[in-house]
């Protein structure tokens, strides 16, 4: 069951950089997807378009669907507030909004308008514990979100989308910038995760791919190449070079 | 997606588009009342009469060009003094004192870009004229030169942060480059430095000057206010009356919508349109060499 | 060998007087701005007391004090703060969060650049024709101020949007991520901010504006008033305006009011100064980015 659906999608920037080129893939729900391939591939670029954050950037030309839960995401009546509040977003370095511990939490629920502040008490416990980051931060929640090491951080950026409840968790190589320690806590909080929600995960190795993937896709110069399921992709690849990129010929 | 934004926020960015688009009405509005109020003077003072030397209003002589070349005096005399002592200033600032002399000497400078133009006119008349009257002996201390000196003070500000921000951005790399192939500090401030930033530089140097056009008050107290034609070998000890001195001392006793009102406006029209001169050569610099220079601009 | 090294002699001698030249000339340029500011406490000062700062003029402003002035100047600045700080915010929204990249946006910035090179007694004749006489509102503060704001109003929205442009622009993709609409994003993230930067901004704007005499000429000043303006519709004395009759209009002007004056204006202008570089560097202090 796919909760998102690609269908021709193609996208260019005026600067040039990294478009994508006639897309169509699945992501089914529930589990997690990675989308893997070298830096300027697409990745970013599609995962940007899911929740329409490309709009902030300089997109010339657009064409193709994406659907979101049923969704059209291009439509012009779609509201984006909603959107993007069904899909979260996680990105590769963690940017904690410059409020303290609690309201990098709320800052997505308040803006929607929720002000009751037992809720907002409740989200703050359980998506800090959701994360993993609850035991080492409960004591400080007013202290300012950047006076967290770079693995707290990440953990809080996750916290705050899981607040919103989103639909799909979008992680744009979430690990990249942290200690193996780190890393591990993100890949264990991601398996508990993914029983709740969709996540869709550009992964920082093909190691890391290899170890979350329940479903891989392999992007090439703003190309999908292929797609498969479980670990398919690192085993059987059907493409040359798909081979020889998860074995590290290049990228 | 415009249709779910709430209606607040629709009023809101609506207000903030609006307030960015005021600055080109207030141009618009400002050129608009000036030739409003100034073109008539064409049709009723003839041509060749506002071009003529003589300014003496109260028996109807409009001639502007003695006022033209008055402000054209102090501010030539004005840059004389203001270029060398700005920009050598600027240099030593960035490239020759060391760092806790740079931390005295930048914010003396910003005082001096914060004295009031009113304030350099006060100083005039009590400290610099008197001095320059008796030092050159001369019948009266209202001189362009007393103006030049103190618009002087005007226009140095301006180049002094502006060249020095725009030697702060050569990069040091090219410095080291100057230094690898042996040559001194001092020759590699001219070799390298100075080129490198030379458009910076320039800016500063028009914009500065270009605000010394257009000063009013400190000119007004010092220039002794003669509408003569500056035009013989002393001129520049002798009194002047610039354009600006002209509208600021005269428009409070003009009848409204007389000639001599709109005459006065009409000036301002010059006046607007030297400043208009002056920011697109500026901007047309930074159009040449646009990274470096924008930062400053802006 | 020994050319070499006499070479190498020379250049160091031409780079020793080369700099000391330099410095000559730094010293020159700064020198007196030590000398002038210290000569005018040392005049000035014996001038300040409580009653020249809260008195009125009397002896046709020969003594007393210059209350009405410092008030006036007051008025003037407050009123100008009034137009120009939400205007020029705004327009520094505008430009740094709103404003595409397009030929609009480009004409914006040259009236910008234009308005801040309009010499000041422009502004004046301008403010005289629109606010005065057309709008009729008369010399009065209102007229003055709205003069003020527009001539302001070029510092304040460059200085704003550049404080604007500081702030990351991934707490704005961040931001949107969450949900946030534009305008949300800008009130609770990128204005708070880049506030100190716009602060500073709106007071070098405003220090312009309070030390200004040309503008306010025709469209506010008044030479002498024996009472404080009741209305934003009366005329008023202000500092610089002030400082220019006492030293120019008034014949026997006893010395010591003249510098006091002097003194008074350059202390409002000074203070505005200090107060943007202290919040300036508090801010840079405390930035968490």
């Amino acid at each position: 069951m796919n909760i998102i659906e690609v269908e021709h999608f193609s996208l260019s920037y005026s600067d040039g950089t990294e478009g994508l080129r006639d897309i169509t893939m699945g992501i089914p729900a529930n589990q997690i997807t990675v989308m893997l391939g070298p830096a300027g591939g697409g990745k970013s670029t599609l995962m940007r378009a899911i929740n329409r954050l490309n709009d902030l950037a300089d997109v010339i030309s657009m064409n193709g669907r994406i659907t979101v839960d049923g969704l059209d995401v291009n439509d012009p009546k779609t509201n984006l507030v909603e959107l993007r509040r069904k899909v979260g977003m996680v990105f590769a370095r963690p940017v904690p909004l410059p409020l303290s511990i609690r309201q990098n939490i709320t800052y997505g629920l308040e803006v929607a308008g929720v002000t009751d502040k037992t809720i907002l008490a409740e989200v703050v416990e359980k998506t800090l514990r959701d994360a993993v980051l609850w035991d080492e931060v409960y004591d400080r929640l007013n202290d300012p979100g950047v006076a967290l090491s770079g693995g707290q951080q990440q953990r809080l950026c996750i916290a705050r989308t899981l607040a919103l409840d989103p639909k799909v968790i979008l992680l744009d190589e979430p690990t990249s910038g942290l200690d193996p320690i780190s890393t591990a806590k993100i890949e264990d909080s991601l398996q508990m995760l993914k029983q709740r929600y969709t996540i869709v995960l550009a992964p920082h190795s093909v190691q890391q791919a290899s170890r979350t993937a329940d479903f891989a896709a392999f992007f090439l110069q703003g190309e999908l190449i292929e797609t498969a399921d479980g670990k398919d992709l690192f085993t059987r690849p059907k493409d040359k070079r798909t081979q020889d990129y998860v074995e590290g010929r290049f990228g | 997606m415009k249709e779910q934004t709430p209606l607040s926020e629709r009023i809101i960015t609506r207000s903030i588009q609006v307030a960015g688009y005021s600055s080109i009405v207030f141009v618009l509005l400002i050129l608009s009342f000036l030739i409003r109020e100034g073109a008539p003077a064409f049709f009723e003072v003839p041509l060749k009469e506002l071009t003529a030397i003589r300014w003496y209003p109260i028996e109807n002589y409009f001639g502007i060009l003695p006022l033209i070349l008055g402000s054209l005096i102090v501010t030539i005399g004005a840059a004389l003094i203001a270029i060398p002592a700005g920009v050598g200033t600027a240099i030593f600032i960035s490239e020759v004192a060391p760092q806790w002399l740079k931390e005295i000497l930048k914010p003396l400078v910003e005082v001096l870009a914060g004295f009031p133009s009113v304030m350099l006119g006060f100083l005039g008349i009590l400290i610099v004229s008197p001095s320059l009257r008796k030092l050159l002996e001369l019948p009266t201390g209202l001189t362009a030169l007393t103006g030049a000196l103190l618009l002087a003070g005007i226009a140095i500000p301006t180049i002094v942060s502006i060249s020095e921000d725009a030697m702060n951005t050569v990069p040091r790399s090219y410095r080291e480059a100057g230094w690898a192939v042996g040559a001194t500090r001092w020759q590699t401030i001219w070799g390298v430095t100075l080129p490198a930033a030379r458009s910076g530089v320039l800016m500063a140097i028009i914009l500065g000057v270009g605000r010394s056009i257009g000063e009013t008050m400190t000119v007004m107290m010092v220039t002794g206010n003669a509408p003569v034609l500056p035009l013989k070998w002393n001129s520049l000890f002798s009194p002047v009356r610039t354009m600006t001195a002209t509208i600021a001392s005269e428009m409070g006793e003009v009848a409204t919508g007389s000639t001599h009102y709109h005459v006065l406006f009409l000036i301002g029209i010059i006046l607007f349109l030297i400043s208009l001169a002056v920011n697109i050569t500026a901007s047309a610099i930074v159009l040449r060499h646009p990274k470096r220079a924008e930062r400053i601009l802006s | 060998m020994i050319q070499q090294r006499t070479t190498s002699e020379s250049k160091r001698l031409t780079q020793k007087i080369g700099f000391s030249l330099l410095g000559m000339v730094a010293a020159l340029t700064v020198l007196p701005i030590i000398a002038v500011v210290s000569y005018m406490i040392q005049q000035g000062a014996p001038a300040i007391t409580g009653e020249f700062i809260t008195g009125f003029p009397s002896d046709g402003m020969r003594s007393g004090g210059i209350l009405p002035a410092i008030l006036g100047t007051l008025y003037l600045t407050l009123g100008t703060a009034v137009f120009s700080v939400p205007l020029g915010i705004g327009a520094a929204i505008y430009l740094a969060e709103y404003a595409p990249e397009n030929r609009w946006t480009r004409a914006i910035r040259i009236a910008i650049t234009n308005l801040a090179g309009i010499p000041s007694v422009v502004y004046g004749l301008f403010g005289l024709g629109i606010f005065v006489l057309f709008l009729k509102l008369g010399t009065s503060i209102l007229a003055a101020s709205l003069t003020l704001s527009i001539m302001t109003l070029p510092v304040i929205i460059s200085t704003s949007e550049e404080a604007l442009r500081a702030v990351p622009n991934s707490f704005r993709v961040v931001s949107t991520s969450l949900g946030a609409t534009r305008w949300q994003t800008i009130k609770r993230i990128i204005l708070p901010q880049s506030l100190p930067g716009i602060l500073t901004g709106i007071i070098l704007g405003l220090e312009r504006a309070a030390g200004e005499t040309a503008p306010i000429l025709f469209t506010g000043a008044a030479f002498f008033l024996p009472r404080l303006p009741g209305s934003p519709m009366d005329a008023t004395m202000a500092l610089p305006y002030h400082l220019f009759v006492i030293s120019t209009q008034v014949p026997g002007m006893p010395i010591k009011i003249q510098y006091g004056t002097a003194l008074v204006l350059l202390f409002f202008v000074l203070i505005m100064n200090i107060i943007a570089s202290v919040i300036r560097s508090r801010a840079r202090a405390k930035r968490m980015w």
